[in-house]
């Protein structure tokens, strides 16, 4: 069972349908022996870094998050879940993340991409390490959906990326935490395949 | 590199999707889930759902075909019509929406772009404006296009973004129905005022209008149509291919 951590951020409605596509159960849920007796957990997250963070913390999921990692347990962030992960996003100010991972959350339209439109909207292709074991199921170039404005940088645990004005950040592993810059849930054919992956993993 | 989107729009009423040339006459055409499922598997990248009813018993069964549409379509869905407060924004993101589109909402409140940005985020807001030239300016229209609003368009379109709309859908009233090809003056003109997506709406007839969208214009993001795909006229995985031998980024399935 997935259980999809529900900490008053975002839309999990298409999140479980597409776990219930693939005929793998999976619960929304904030109750902490129901995401103990989980196989899988499922960090989501839309808007804003701030908002998100503060949510996460207000609901004690971080601390629940922290122990289910330190035991092992196979966690994806999605989106900002992922985001939350790293050490600081530099989205409307400066926020520490849970620093599960390094990296920094800073804005892609940085450096020489200040012309970029953002948000990075729509369907990009994916350049990923064939080591990770999300990826199994799926080729090189396959195109997920993205929708964001900030991307991880300075990440020793980079293991997708994608083109988009510079090369941007698409998914990022360590161990047993994994976290995907775009929408498994909204990319079709090839995001029901990541989540399967993962499942397995 | 990202690539150019395609997407059908599926205008539903009283359950079913209707189509209508010039904003009138509609017709019936098919079941909407059943339709975005066709769609998805063709190679749709996203989908737009307009709800065209009035009533609150229509607006129960439009939710309902939202949910069922979100349970089994797994690409990026946006809603639009009858949308004017902030619980609208909650009742269809409830249902499986991913964004929501903001027309006459927000003509008749401005408030409402940059409420819904706050609490979503801009990413969530699309602004969706039926523009139609009136003595060489384009102005925009509200009520389906019916109302002459006397606001600049490009005016409108830079002030919405500014408060937070993350995308803009322009429909051209003056190509819509008339299937000779997307309206490139008044896209330009969007596409130089403002710097966030821009999906191309209004006048699509045949797969040479989205090529000739996409090469003229690089900055256009999307071409959306509804009835030359709901009858057919084109098919998506045609239109597809034609597009990646033209060199123009697309996604295949």
């Amino acid at each position: 069972m997935i259980a999809i951590i529900d900490y008053g951020v975002g839309n999990l409605f298409s999140l479980k349908s597409s776990f219930a596509a693939i005929d793998i159960d999976a619960v929304i849920t904030h109750d902490e022996k129901i995401i103990k007796n989980a196989d899988h957990i499922i960090l989501p997250g839309v808007g804003a870094f701030k908002e998100a963070i503060s949510k996460l913390y207000d609901s004690g999921m971080d601390e629940v998050l922290k122990r289910e990692i330190a035991a092992g347990k196979p966690v994806m962030g999605i989106c900002l879940g992922m985001q939350l992960l790293v050490d600081k996003s530099f989205e409307h100010g400066e926020f520490e993340g849970l620093k599960l991972i390094d990296g920094t959350c800073v804005s892609i339209q940085s450096g020489d991409a200040k012309n970029l439109k953002i948000p990075h909207m729509g369907w990009n292709a994916l350049d990923f390490d064939y080591s990770c074991p999300i990826f199994k199921y799926i080729n090189q170039k396959d195109a997920v959906y993205f929708v964001h404005s900030y991307h991880v940088r300075d990440c020793n645990n980079v293991v997708a990326t994608t083109e988009y004005g510079n090369k941007l950040t698409a998914a990022i592993a360590k161990d047993n935490l994994f976290g995907c810059q775009f929408h498994p849930e909204k990319s079709g054919q090839v995001g029901l395949n990541i989540l399967r992956a993962f499942s397995e993993v | 590199m990202i690539t150019k989107r395609i997407i059908p729009c599926l205008d539903v009423r009283n359950g079913r999707v209707v189509k209508g040339t010039n904003f009138e006459g509609l017709r019936d055409v098919d079941d909407p889930v059943e339709l975005a499922e066709f769609y998805s598997n063709s190679g749709a990248d996203e989908l737009v759902f307009y709800d065209i009813t009035a009533s609150s018993e229509g607006r129960k069964i439009f939710t309902d075909v939202l949910t069922n549409t979100a349970k089994h379509v797994f690409i990026p869905l946006t809603v639009g019509g009858g949308i004017n407060t902030t619980a609208d924004f909650e009742r269809v993101l409830a249902c499986g929406a991913d964004k929501v589109s903001v027309n006459s909402g927000a003509i008749k409140n401005p408030q409402l772009v940059n409420d819904a940005a706050k609490i979503y985020g801009n990413q969530c807001v699309v602004l969706s404006v039926d523009v139609k030239r009136v003595d060489g300016v384009f102005r925009v229209f509200a009520k389906g296009g019916r109302e002459n609003t006397g606001m600049d368009a490009i005016e409108w379109i830079k002030k919405c973004v500014d408060s937070g709309a993350g995308e803009v859908v322009v429909n051209s009233i003056d190509t819509d129905g008339v299937k000779k090809g997307f309206d490139l003056e008044m896209l330009n003109a969007v596409c130089e005022a403002v710097n966030v997506p821009i999906i191309a709406s209004g006048g699509a007839g045949c797969i040479e209008d989205f090529i000739t969208l996409f090469k003229t214009l690089p900055k256009v993001d999307a071409g959306l149509a509804a009835s030359i795909f709901h009858f057919g006229t084109v098919e998506i995985s045609d239109l597809k291919s034609e597009m990646k031998k033209n060199n123009i980024p697309v996604r295949l399935l």
